[in-house]
């Protein structure tokens, strides 16, 4: 589904992702982790299609065709989704709105005719119950004045709407207390498929109780350095990143 | 010839035509017009059409806008279609006291006065000025300062016709009341035009102001508002400028308060050519509060100058200026904010701010604020942002499949919306939202049952 080839970036000549190479294939839970700073974020963003950095070399395809030459909107309508660390505050523009015109954008591209309104209503009554998230919380502004937790689950609604092909969640945990944990790992578990895939990245094998991955990566200064089965993040809890780091030096004095 | 020449051009132009049409002008006004236009002309005179020298009108090219070749009239002109047929608001629910004035006079479609069973008077200011001399004396060029405002002069010393609104002690109306200024000729037109809104004590009203211009021609237009609001009084009072990018608008409008009252003045300003707004706050008495806002789109060559003059004279009052713009194109827009908190104007809170984006590079946005505080018990706060659109929201949005056209309006719709929410009568509030979206598409935001498809 998703192959990264030798991907390097940079953002005003700093190399961020320095060769890149992952593979996701259909029905797979990828999980990414590594260190703060060590490009997981600027990965899921470039994969999102934001051109503040520049990439410098290889490539991504995303079923078979090139992605890196598609606007944003263009990745999302082919079934890409980016939760983000940071979701963005836009006060002014309502949930309810932003999410008609998201949904009926997508459907747009798949030929599909707009939601009428009340089967509109009723899609959202439903992802809302699948993610648990406050009610009230839909009738406000796009994560204006959101707490830390709710604009996390305030992602996977979105994500629920949209029933992406991929979808990359960039530390939904973080902020999450464990019930919220919970029930946004089942929304995610919920809307797994054999035909989709997730990325998920994150700091704490906690999540990965939950979300169980068939794949961890280890990310570490722009690079893949480690790849293993889940028991990685078991490894990673008890030691940190030390032992990864410790060979990496001889890389970077080459 | 240059700039100032070609103004001192026009100020003898407008004082000889005021020498040659004296005698019809008087003829035909009540006397409460007549009193102050010989010390209105010498003023204006003086000052003049306010030129490059005048800080207060650094930001707008007066001098364009004055020396083209207007057609003026003293008198109102035969029109020669049926306003009727042409106009007629469509906005469904807001069922209104309707003000017509045509190239600023008073369309004589109806009785110029209605006087309501509630005590309330409204329609032709001409009218008034005849039938209620008294009170209308008692309120007329008290607020707006001819001794000073060269336009202010030019207008009182023509004045002769515009829209009376009277509200009587503790009185009220279910309905709002409607101006809608149209223009429609057949020559490029100069118009003028007079108003007088008085709320006295305790008394409640809304006002809502449709500037249109129906024929594909040049104007301008130079209109004085006076509004009193009682002690303990309530206005709020909105203004739609959707004119065509050939009339250019100079609107003053000064605004008095006595001790409690409270005012809403929000000036929407979809289309226009140069457009010019002046507001002018007197709070009179202790306890009043204003709030003046404004929201601004301009495209292709428009300008859009909002100044806005606040006066605490009194302790205890409350202001806030609130002016958002979006400037596309070539578009040029100022705000200037000025607050005045006199020495005994204890206690005062003053707030302004002024945001702006520009979408292009060429886009210009000049803002300033100026502050004179002479009180030392006071809150105040400024602060102004020329900016652009957030590209974190941007990229936000576009990750959900919306393409960047669509975000940006989105945005913008946001941006504009922090006015728009404000406004209280509801289908008004509707309309303005379809309108500014229709606005921000670059579909013709007019009203849409209007056969008159102006072409600019
Ligand atoms: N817009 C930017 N301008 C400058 N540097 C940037 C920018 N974005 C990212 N970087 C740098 O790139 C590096 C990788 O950042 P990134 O956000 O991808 O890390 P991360 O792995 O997601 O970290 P964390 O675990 O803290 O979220 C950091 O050193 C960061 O400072
Ligand atoms: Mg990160």
């Amino acid at each position: 589904m998703l192959i990264i080839k030798n991907l390097r970036a940079s953002i005003e000549g700093n190399e961020i992702l320095k060769g890149i190479n992952l593979e996701v294939k259909a029905g797979e839970v990828h999980a990414i982790m590594g260190p703060n700073g060590s490009g997981k974020s600027t990965l899921s963003a470039i994969l999102a299609g934001r051109d503040l950095y520049q990439v410098t070399a290889g490539e991504v395809t995303f079923e078979g065709e090139n992605l890196l030459d598609l606007p944003p909107e263009v990745r999302a309508r082919k079934g890409i989704f980016l939760g983000f660390q940071y979701p963005v505050e836009i006060p002014g523009v309502s949930m309810v709105n932003f999410m008609r015109t998201a949904v009926n954008e997508v459907r747009k591209f798949r030929n599909l005719p707009d939601l009428s309104s009340s089967d509109f209503l009723k899609m959202m009554r439903e992802k809302k119950a699948l993610v648990e998230i406050d009610s009230g919380l839909t009738s406000r502004s796009v994560n204006e004045g959101f707490s830390g937790g709710e604009k996390k689950r305030n992602e996977i609604f979105q994500m629920a709407m949209l029933e992406p092909k991929l979808a990359i969640l960039d530390e939904t945990d973080s902020g999450l207390d464990i019930d919220a944990l919970k029930t946004v790992a089942y929304g995610v578990n919920r809307l797994k498929t054999p035909q989709n895939a997730i990325i998920v990245i994150t700091h704490y094998q906690r999540l990965l109780d939950y979300i169980v991955p068939d794949v961890i990566h280890v990310l570490y200064q722009g690079r893949i350095v480690k790849t293993g089965g889940k028991e990685l993040a078991f490894e990673l809890e008890e030691k940190g990143y030390d032992w990864i780091k410790e060979p990496n030096r001889e890389i970077e004095n080459e | 010839m240059s700039k100032d020449d070609t103004l001192q051009q026009v100020t003898t132009n407008l004082s000889d035509w005021y020498l040659s049409s004296r005698d019809r002008l008087t003829k035909a006004s009540s006397p409460v017009f007549n009193a102050p236009r010989t010390e209105a002309i010498d003023h204006f005179r003086t000052l003049g059409i306010p030129g490059r020298g005048n800080e207060n009108y650094l930001y707008t090219d007066v001098q364009k806008v004055f020396s083209q070749p207007y057609k003026r009239h003293i008198d109102p002109q035969k029109i020669i279609f049926s306003v009727e047929d042409l106009f007629h608001c469509d906005i469904p629910e807001l069922d209104t006291e309707l003000i017509l004035l045509v190239n600023g006079w008073f369309y004589n479609n109806r009785p110029p006065l209605q006087i309501l069973p509630n005590g309330i008077i409204y329609g032709s200011l001409a009218e008034a000025a005849l039938r209620y001399p008294d009170m209308v004396k008692s309120h007329y060029t008290k607020y707006a300062d001819h001794s000073t405002e060269g336009l202010v002069a030019l207008n009182t010393a023509f004045a002769r016709d515009g829209t009376f609104i009277y509200i009587p002690k503790n009185g009220g109306n279910e309905k709002a009341f409607q101006i809608v200024n149209i223009l429609l000729s057949t020559e490029d037109l100069f118009v003028q035009h007079r108003n007088l809104v008085i709320v006295e004590e305790g008394a409640v009203a809304r006002i809502v102001v449709c500037d249109h211009s129906l024929s594909a021609l040049q104007y301008l237009t130079n209109s004085v508002t006076e509004i009193y609001v009682g002690k303990n009084a309530e206005l709020h009072y909105y203004k739609l400028q959707n004119e065509h990018n050939l009339s250019n608008q100079f609107s003053s409008s000064y605004i008095h308060q006595e001790r409690d009252s409270r005012v809403v003045f929000n000036t929407v300003s979809l289309h226009g050519g140069i457009v010019r707004n002046n507001v002018f706050v007197k709070l009179n008495g202790q306890g009043a509060s204003n709030e003046t806002l404004g929201l601004f789109l301009a495209d292709q060559n428009q300008h859009v100058d909002n100044y806005t003059f606040v006066d605490h004279a009194e302790p205890d009052c409350t202001s806030s200026q609130n002016f958002k713009g979006v400037l596309d194109d070539q578009a040029t827009g100022a705000f200037t904010g000025r607050i005045l908190v006199r020495q005994d104007a204890q206690k005062t809170e003053a707030y302004q701010v002024n945001n702006n984006i520009l979408l292009t590079d060429e886009a210009q946005m000049s803002t300033r604020p100026q502050l004179e505080i002479y009180a030392d018990d006071v809150k105040c706060s400024h602060g102004a942002t020329v900016g652009q659109l957030d590209e974190n929201a941007l990229f936000y949005l576009r990750t959900r499949g919306i393409d960047s056209r669509e975000a940006r309006l989105l945005l913008m719709h946001a941006f504009g919306h922090e006015i728009l929410k404000q406004v209280s009568v509801k289908p008004l509030q509707e309309r303005l939202e379809d309108l500014v979206d229709k606005r921000l598409r670059g579909e013709l935001s007019r009203c849409n049952n209007c056969p008159v498809q102006c072409e600019t």
